[in-house]
């Protein structure tokens, strides 16, 4: 490589630097959850499927010595760099990347708290709109992800399909007949598949019935989780919903099956709202047009409450409270008042209580232009 | 009743034979006496027929415990202590473990979604390759040279094949 930066001597790894500011720029980039507004719908925030798959002959990560991890992470790195999904992409070791980078892109649920916390040879490929990425080395070999804005199972899995297929063109996947793509964690075997939505609940959490639903959703072979996966909170009442079990059932099963559960929650949430509008409307307005007012004039804003504030408003949009394309902002900004997105505007490391003054500055001017509230149904103003 | 079970835990003859529901499956164990004491079988106070089944398949007396997997090392204490396996190969070197936990994981305990067809493929000629590769060496080491030619012939074929399907597709 040719450089031209040789008044910087002191760079000895400068591939690396040019490695860190390329996710750099990806963050800095459009993505689909934060700009999309074509998909946005009331109530499935996103659809997200991962694959789980490893290299046939070869340890699995948690079981491999450093050589072996770097070797794998080659080997992928090398296959999908060809694949039409990641002609546009970014690829980058962990360990290049700053605590801060990791910690924005689990927020955007490109990478797992696994791999952000993972040692050597652990790496990811990230396409530019964030549809796409590729976890390497986490639990399996690959952790191939798609993601869509709102309700498109489908679509995903067209899409994560494809990816498979041109990967297994250029890789030896484990697998067996009997059990199917072979994992690392017995609990993944068969398809190596996790469909889930990202569902926004605010109803049935009001109405002291998501309990219900939980266990519901579980008798139906479905697990129900926080934001961000496992041992997550639900803050802004969100939830993820994905199938439990991976083994016995094809892909297009487990999918139409999911798809169905979710098609049921929306229903159960849709006549919650219902029920709620038609026996304490000003109550569910209250909250609505005070969430609005912290929104607007707050000096002091905590992620959890600023997640619970932008719920109620995205349960205004459904409502008609607020005019549908606001929408897009609320998804963007459940995003981006997270804590990493939230020091990335800073120049400088920043306490929490600093974190919590730049938060409110920043929604208080993004509310300062929003679509005033219109509680105009069954005459309630 | 046919012939006497033996336990599943030792191999004296079984006297305690257990059944359970999970997720519509019948699960059956068959114990001797002293097994089913010892595993507190015959305790009312609760015992979990899953666990049993963990159990007996964890037990240090089984043949399988002493495995460990050829191709990374491998063992069932390994898998006691992470909760996952060592490589690709663990699930054949521990089937006898791997078989009776699916039962309780999964919807069913075979595979009936998407193939990887082209690895498959890939792997087939590869088997095939190797196999006419040690053919021909056979052939020349007892001097039948006309088939070791036919050999030959084929193994140039095959890695013409190999070829062609390693050009990209676009």
């Amino acid at each position: 490589m040719k450089s031209n930066s040789s008044n910087k001597p002191l760079n000895s790894k400068p591939s690396l630097r040019v490695k860190a500011m390329t996710i750099a720029s990806l963050l800095s980039t459009p993505s689909e959850l934060t700009d999309t507004a074509s998909s946005k719908c009331p109530i499935v925030l996103m659809t997200r499927i991962r694959l789980a798959r490893n290299l046939a002959g070869r340890s699995f990560p948690g079981w491999s010595r450093e050589a072996q991890r770097a070797e794998v992470l080659e080997v992928c790195r090398e296959a999908l760099a060809g694949t039409t999904p990641m002609k546009r992409s970014v690829k980058a070791a962990v360990s290049e990347l700053t605590d801060l980078q990791k910690q924005i892109l689990v927020e955007r649920h490109l990478i797992s708290r696994e791999l952000s916390g993972s040692k050597e040879g652990a790496g990811m490929v990230i396409n530019k709109d964030q549809t796409v990425s590729v976890m390497i080395n986490e639990e399996d070999h690959l952790r191939i992800q798609v993601l869509r804005a709102g309700f498109q199972l489908k679509k995903a899995w067209n899409v994560i399909n494809a990816l498979d297929s041109e990967l297994e063109e250029r890789l030896d996947y484990a697998y067996s007949p009997q059990l199917g793509y072979l994992t690392a964690c017995p609990t993944n075997l068969g398809t190596g598949m996790r469909a889930s939505a990202m569902m926004h609940l605010p109803a049935l959490v009001i109405s002291g019935q998501m309990e219900k639903v939980v266990r519901a959703v579980n008798q139906l072979g479905m697990v129900v989780r926080g934001l961000f996966g496992e041992g997550s909170d639900a803050s802004g009442s969100i939830f993820q919903i994905s199938n439990q079990t991976t083994l016995g059932e094809s892909e297009e099963e487990i999918i139409k099956r999911l798809g169905s559960v979710l098609e049921s929650i929306i229903e159960h949430e849709l006549n919650a709202r219902a029920k709620l509008l038609e026996t304490d409307a000003p109550k569910l307005y209250d909250k609505i047009g005070r969430a609005y007012g912290i929104l607007q004039n707050s000096h002091l804003l905590t992620s959890t409450e600023a997640m619970n504030l932008l719920s109620l408003l995205r349960l205004g949009i459904d409502l008609s409270v607020f005019p549908e394309d606001s929408r897009t902002v609320i998804d963007r900004l459940f995003i981006e008042a997270q804590p990493g997105h939230i020091q990335n505007t800073a120049q400088h490391d920043l306490e929490s209580v600093q974190r919590d003054v730049l938060r409110a500055n920043k929604l208080r001017t993004e509310f300062a232009t929003f679509a005033k509230p219109a509680f105009t149904i069954n005459g309630q103003n | 009743m046919a012939s006497p079970l033996k336990c599943d835990l030792c191999s004296n003859q079984a006297t305690v034979h257990l059944t359970q529901i999970v997720n519509n499956k019948v699960h059956k164990v068959d114990l001797c006496e002293s097994c089913a004491q010892a595993k507190g079988v015959t305790d009312p106070s609760g015992f979990s027929l899953a666990d049993l089944l963990l159990k007996a398949s964890l037990n240090p007396e089984n043949a399988a415990s002493d495995a460990r997997c050829e191709q990374c090392g491998f063992t069932q204490n390994d898998f006691k202590k992470h909760g996952r396996f060592g490589c690709p190969q663990c699930y054949e070197t521990f089937s006898t473990l791997v078989e009776p936990m699916l039962d309780n994981m999964h919807k069913g305990t075979a595979h009936t979604g998407k193939v990887p067809q082209k690895s498959l493929e890939r792997k087939t000629l590869h088997d095939r390759l190797n196999g006419l590769e040690s053919d021909l060496d056979e052939a020349v080491k007892t001097e039948r040279f006309e088939d070791a030619a036919r050999y030959r012939d084929e193994i140039q074929q095959l890695k013409q094949t190999f070829e062609q399907q390693a050009k990209p597709a676009r």
